[in-house]
């Protein structure tokens, strides 16, 4: 088959303008939230509190980390799945990184040192690393079909990077029900959580995303 | 051709519907392309014998990933993105893992000229990977030059179950040249 020919069958196919890879990945990354929230609501639930809790800073300030996170993750998703990436794509998360060390340094200035291992462990850790996961699930398995339609310049990087705005949703419903609100536990296992799904993530991107 | 970053127009009219712009754009993106994975293989060390193989595979990327540019930046970057890696992943498959650096070339006004001469050359192991109907409806359309319409009425079937045969043959080819180890 010529080269010419091959064009005639592509102008067949026809060009009609298809939906904007941005917005295919926040419809399939809004419809795996979807999906997780039922699964919080099965399992999990809002804790019974969240009117008083709603009142303090520590619990406030962990639901917009999380939020932020999510929305700066899914601009780096976004850009990992164009063939043209930016050079620095990670660069969009450094507000989030301010945010954590900021409240990270906040938290041991306020709390007196003899507390900050027991604000550290909390009281729900093993439930967070696994459910944080759980939750992101949906979200992880949506975004990466919804890439595969993508040209991601790195097929592990966008996979990684839909690990970590899957873990972003799926910590962002969590954190509705953690008691443990304190920055330092924050800090510790929602990333732990997060670096296990951007692991998995990254993993699944070499083998599925490549085009 | 000046370069691909005058083909944003193009590509806009395109989608807008325009089927001509949009046979031109690919026709001056082949060119182009052809160019420069010429270059490519030449740096690699490797003759011009494969390089209407990439090219069609990087037209059918274009034309399968279209949905990743997005209207607001220059064509050319990924254009150039597209050639890049369609260039790297072919040339990995033959063993092959050095950095091309195709930013030094892909932009050499010499590219033009050097390409024209080389207008339409047969990769050949294009369609022998469809199954037989899909083959048909390719042949048809981009050999023969019939309509949509026409094949459908040739083969018995409606005009849209063509367009779909037509689509999955594009995004089968696609894969064919994906998985296809040296």
């Amino acid at each position: 088959m010529k080269t010419d020919q091959l064009v005639e069958a592509l102008v067949a196919d026809g060009v009609a303008s298809a939906r904007p890879i941005g917005r295919s990945l926040l419809l399939a990354l809004a419809a795996g939230i979807a999906l997780s929230l039922v699964v919080f609501f099965l399992t999990l639930g809002v804790r019974p509190d969240i009117r008083p809790a709603l009142e303090t800073w520590r619990f406030d300030l962990k639901i917009v980390t999380a939020v932020l996170g999510l929305v700066l993750a899914f601009g780096v998703c976004r850009d990992c799945a164009r063939p043209d990436m930016p050079r620095h794509p990670l660069r969009r998360l450094l507000p989030l990184l301010v945010l954590i060390v900021s409240a990270v340094a906040v938290e041991l200035a306020l709390v007196p040192e003899a507390a900050w291992r027991q604000r550290l462990v909390g009281s729900n850790s093993m439930i967070c690393l696994p459910m944080v996961p759980i939750l992101s699930l949906a979200p992880l398995a949506a975004v990466l079909w919804m890439l595969r339609r993508a040209a991601p310049a790195s097929p592990a990087l966008a996979g990684a990077a839909a690990g970590l705005v899957a873990a972003l949703s799926g910590a962002t419903l969590y954190a509705f029900h953690c008691f443990d609100d304190s920055p330092l536990f924050v800090a510790t296992w929602y990333s732990l959580a997060t670096v296990a799904m951007v692991a998995v993530g990254a993993l699944a991107g070499r083998r599925l995303l490549r085009w | 051709m000046a370069g691909p970053d005058d083909l944003s127009a193009l590509m806009r009219l395109a989608r807008r519907g325009d089927e001509e712009a949009y046979r031109q754009l690919l026709g001056q993106v082949s060119i182009w392309l052809r160019a420069v994975v010429r270059r490519g293989l030449a740096s690699a060390g490797r003759g011009p014998a494969e390089s209407e193989d990439i090219v069609q595979e990087a037209l059918l990327a274009v034309h399968l990933k279209r949905e990743t540019w997005d209207e607001a930046r220059p064509i050319g970057p990924w254009l150039r993105a597209i050639a890049r890696y369609k260039l790297a992943d072919h040339l990995r498959r033959r063993g092959f893992h050095d950095h091309l650096d195709i930013e030094e070339w892909s932009n050499a006004p010499e590219l033009a000229v050097e390409a024209e001469t080389s207008d339409s050359i047969d990769s050949g192991r294009m369609l022998a990977s469809l199954p037989e109907r899909q083959r048909r409806i390719v042949q048809e359309i981009s050999l023969e030059g019939h309509s949509a319409s026409d094949v459908a009425a040739r083969l018995g079937m409606t005009e849209g179950a063509v367009r779909v045969a037509l689509h999955r043959a594009l995004k089968a080819l696609a894969a064919f040249y994906r998985q296809e180890q040296a």
